[in-house]
């Protein structure tokens, strides 16, 4: 408690991890207002249910692209009395400190998302890409292995823009080429050149989010493989045709493949409503690396344990890359045993950057006090307290 | 907070609406402005009646190529030094005012007026794509430079008049992409990055 430093890193390049040391909210949720100072280290927030532990972490996951771990719409993130909500923080690392805003903002043709760094011009949220590099667990994402596969998909995609931020840009281009492509065929417009335009920037597109995810699930399953003790190995492939080609076709030769596929799919496209191809359809699958069994079959606890795995291994890969995530561990403690518990801390302890943990009392986080500072949420405010050593 | 400023009213209240109106004013910065035209009438609200009146009568787009101009074709398309044979495609007349400001361009433009979008509703009709295409056909043109901006919708647009243009034996090229003059490696972003050394000479 006493020790303000961050863990000294033990690997030889120190990571450029920031930290958040400040973290404001206005009209978020349940906080009207609320300003947290912290020191540059790991934090522990305590307190009772409903008091808006997650909303906290939510509001650090929307200081990056993307909807937040909730993946909220932006009016669901408005508090009962606010007709806007804005969220800021400070984040200190190696690189100086940085000043990372973003708030809903009401425009004649809606509310949209807008951020700033450093006070500068207000932009989009993709401007956020790389800024602040998060990992998230929740307790929503205990289902993962057994719902469906667009919830593992953008599971998948984090990890990627993880290690490699321009993925996010890579995916909204796509996105937004996919959605202009079916807007064009429902409205039974065939316009060949139009449509054969947009169908070459969904293969460029499509080509480099596959070849990312590629990479990445081959650099996490290397750092998988190696995972022993309390927290299972776990095998990671890519379910998708066109993760699977790239595999053994140059991906020139995949692009201009999955462009022909969509080129002939139009008909079929346009009755069905959708894109029945391409890399926004892949699924990744997980599996025991001991039995050899796929990760839906294992029990609640075990698929939990596989995830932690999964989180850790990403944590290790994108902190060796000199990108270590601040990591928003939501519930953890709570759904393990003694012994995972301590070996999750320890672990913890080692990762460079920022970790926020949740929990509903103190006592689950005994082990902690070296490296974490404790914060109590109560329904007034908040406060510092102790932790067990 | 209303748009109207408390007390004004009839012009002034048009006046504030009509400011908040342009880009990069809102309501605010709107009545800071009527406020401060209607201080200063002499140096401030004359000139700049005048100078509207004045754009409103006498600017118009140049039936060729879309330019703003007091003259019709404008004074680009009517210059003889500057080299018909090449025209250079793009977006809006704030694209042609800044390579014009680069001065490093002697050809002729085209000024689309934006770029396709489906979601938005603007289809190759809603744009002088026409317009171009039957420029082109005239054999009067030897190169089509398409310097629409890069973005997913400027690229795909780009592509698009490729496509349309791969008809005619012209050529046609796209701006480059790469290192910013006094750009340092370091600070710039991988696409860039890539890009510039794909296409390293």
């Amino acid at each position: 408690m006493s020790t303000p430093e961050a863990a000294p890193s033990t690997s030889g390049s120190a990571p450029r991890c920031p930290a958040l040391v400040r973290l404001s909210l206005a009209g978020f949720r349940n906080h009207a207002r609320l300003e947290l100072r912290l020191e540059p280290r790991s934090v522990v927030l305590i307190g009772p249910n409903g008091v808006g532990k997650t909303n906290l972490l939510e509001a650090i996951s929307l200081l990056a692209p993307g909807r937040g771990l909730r993946r909220a719409g932006l009016g669901e993130l408005l508090g009962p009395a606010a007709t806007a909500w804005a969220i800021g923080a400070t984040l200190q690392g190696l690189a100086g400190v940085r000043e990372v805003a973003t708030a809903l903002e009401a425009t004649g043709r809606g509310d949209r998302r807008v951020a700033t760094l450093d006070g500068g011009v207000r932009r989009g949220p993709v401007s956020l890409a790389g800024v602040l590099p998060l990992l998230w667990l929740t307790p929503a994402m205990d289902r993962l292995f057994v719902e469906g596969a667009g919830n593992r998909r953008r599971f998948l995609d984090r990890l990627v823009y993880g290690l490699d931020p321009a993925h996010a840009e890579r995916l909204q281009a796509y996105d937004r080429a996919l959605r202009e492509r079916l807007t064009l065929l429902r409205a039974g417009r065939r316009d060949p050149a139009w449509l054969t335009a947009l169908e070459a920037r969904l293969a460029a597109d499509g080509v480099a989010i596959a070849a990312a995810r590629v990479a990445t699930v081959e650099r996490l399953g290397a750092a998988l493989a190696a995972e022993d003790g309390p927290f299972p190995a776990a095998d990671l492939a890519l379910v998708g045709e066109m993760e699977a080609a790239l595999a053994t076709t140059p991906a020139l030769a995949v692009e201009e493949g999955f462009a022909t596929r969509l080129a002939r799919n139009r008909a079929t496209d346009a009755e069905a409503g959708t894109t029945t191809v391409g890399p926004h359809r892949s699924d990744l699958a997980v599996s025991y690396r001991a039995r050899g069994t796929p990760a839906r079959l294992a029990s609640t606890g075990e698929q939990k344990a596989l995830l932690i795995a999964i989180l850790l291994g990403q944590a290790r890969v994108a902190s060796a890359a000199g990108l270590a995530p601040v990591l928003l561990l939501d519930e953890v403690a709570a759904h393990l045993d003694e012994a995972r518990r301590r070996a999750l801390f320890d672990r913890l302890a080692a990762h460079p950057g920022q970790v926020w943990l949740t929990g509903t009392e103190a006592a689950l986080f005994a082990g902690t006090a070296a490296t974490c500072q404790g914060i109590a949420l109560a329904g007034d405010g908040w406060r510092m307290v102790d932790l067990l050593p | 907070m209303r748009s109207k400023g408390a007390g004004a009213a009839g012009p002034i209240e048009r006046l504030v609406d009509a400011l908040a109106r342009l880009p990069g004013l809102g309501p605010r910065s709107a009545r800071r402005a009527a406020l401060a035209l209607l201080r200063h009438r002499e140096s401030l609200l004359d000139p700049l009646a005048l100078a509207i009146e004045d754009t409103r009568r006498s600017v118009h787009a140049c039936r060729r190529c879309g330019n703003l101009d007091t003259t019709d074709p404008c004074r680009i398309c009517t210059d003889a030094t500057r080299d018909a044979g090449l025209v250079c495609v793009v977006e809006h007349v704030a694209d042609l005012w800044a390579i014009e400001r680069a001065g490093a361009w002697r050809g002729h433009y085209h000024v689309l007026g934006g770029t396709l979008s489906a979601l938005s509703q603007v289809g190759p009709e809603q744009l002088a794509v026409a317009p171009l295409l039957a420029r082109v056909a005239t054999g009067d043109v030897r190169e089509v430079v398409l310097a629409l901006n890069v973005t997913v919708d400027g690229q795909t647009t780009a592509h698009y008049l490729a496509e349309q243009l791969a008809a005619f034996p012209i050529s046609v090229t796209r701006l480059a992409q790469g290192v910013p003059l006094g750009g340092e490696l370091d600070h710039l972003d991988d696409g860039t990055l890539t890009a510039a050394l794909r296409q390293r000479r």
